[in-house]
């Protein structure tokens, strides 16, 4: 690829990225999210897009063979039980990565 | 510096500091991918200015590799990034103003940034406005220099950070729990999560994003009244 044609790649990216960022703004006016519908949905979408981000996050994650995504899911679990303990953010966060690595390096010794 | 943003940064910090880490960690894998492939090395950092977004970034450097197809790769960015859509519209009420920290918000808004400045408020006295741009510059920042480190000095390093990108996940499950758990009622997130399992089995990992965006939003419709009623 020319580096013409690998700048335009990435420009095309950058617009398509901002584009999906700035559309809500520019069709909703300040007061269109006091509408019922939008309200709504500003109040439900976030739960819905936390939940569905961390099954992205798995979506690389092979369930059919090697460990069975294992790791990943009894983390995750880790992570949630530690935060429903001690409500304290950045405490989940690196417990449940530290028990993450830790596992993933008990399961290379097997 | 302003007192107000120097407040701003110094409460933002702690909040972003594990995102901060993670976005080194995954920064540089992203890097050292871009330089392997045989991309000039400054392309790394160019795409995390331009683009800003992790998953879409690792797509780029394949399509880089490959043959130019513009039309291809603009179908391509809008099935990864459409669920920025989604942010838009529940930001509505806390992106305002009408400056250019409204204009880097929008720019800026990833899904770990939507994540912590849709449920994370910031401390008494500090301005929320600030507070927002603080987190969204602060994580963008460390992708950035992640990036950038990664083409630089990323065939260097003896060992592997990989493990380290469970930090975006276990982000989004504490920010899903303290959801749950402040709001009491899981019907949401129950509808995201079944959409996206449910997307992610039939169409694969390669497109189940709009699937998924798709049933949530027709769930989220179709139960309205049902919720509601329960609220």
């Amino acid at each position: 690829m020319e580096l013409v044609e690998g700048l335009a790649v990435i420009a095309i990216c950058g617009i398509v990225t901002l584009f999906t960022r700035a559309f809500p703004f520019m069709v909703f006016k300040d007061g269109d999210r006091l509408r019922p519908g939008i309200s709504y949905l500003g109040y439900a979408l976030p739960a819905a897009l936390f939940a569905m981000l961390v099954v992205y996050c798995l979506k690389d994650v092979d369930f059919m063979d090697g460990v069975y995504g294992i790791p990943e899911v009894v983390s995750i679990l880790f992570t949630a039980a530690l935060h429903v303990k001690w409500r304290n953010m950045i405490l989940s966060i690196v417990g449940g990565t530290a028990f993450y690595i830790c596992l993933n390096y008990i399961l290379t010794l097997l | 510096m302003d007192n107000k943003v120097a407040k701003a940064y110094k409460a933002a910090l702690p909040v972003s500091s594990p995102i901060m880490a993670g976005f080194m960690a995954i920064g540089l894998s992203c890097g050292l991918l871009t330089v392997v492939n045989g991309l000039p090395g400054w392309y790394a950092p160019l795409m995390s200015v331009v683009i800003y977004g992790g998953s879409l970034e690792f797509v780029t450097i394949a399509m880089l590799v490959g043959p130019f197809a513009p039309l291809e790769t603009a179908v391509m960015a809008l099935m990864i990034q459409s669920r920025h859509l989604f942010y838009g519209i529940s930001m509505l009420g806390r992106y305002l103003g009408r400056d250019w920290r409204k204009a880097y918000l929008i720019y800026s808004l990833s899904d770990e940034t939507f994540s912590i400045n849709r449920s994370v408020d910031p401390p008494e006295g500090v301005d929320r406005t600030w507070f927002m741009v603080a987190v969204s510059s602060l994580n963008q920042v460390s992708w950035v220099a992640g990036t950038a480190m990664g083409a630089l000095v990323g065939p260097m390093i003896p060992f592997d950070v990989s493990g380290l990108g469970f930090v975006m996940t276990a982000l989004f499950t504490v920010i899903l729990v303290e959801n749950i758990l402040k709001e009491g009622r899981p019907y949401f997130a129950l509808i995201g999560f079944v959409s996206a399992v449910v997307c992610l089995a039939v169409f694969g990992s390669g497109s189940f994003l709009i699937p998924t965006l798709v049933l949530m939003l027709v769930l989220l419709l179709l139960f309205r009244k049902k919720i509601e009623r329960k609220v």
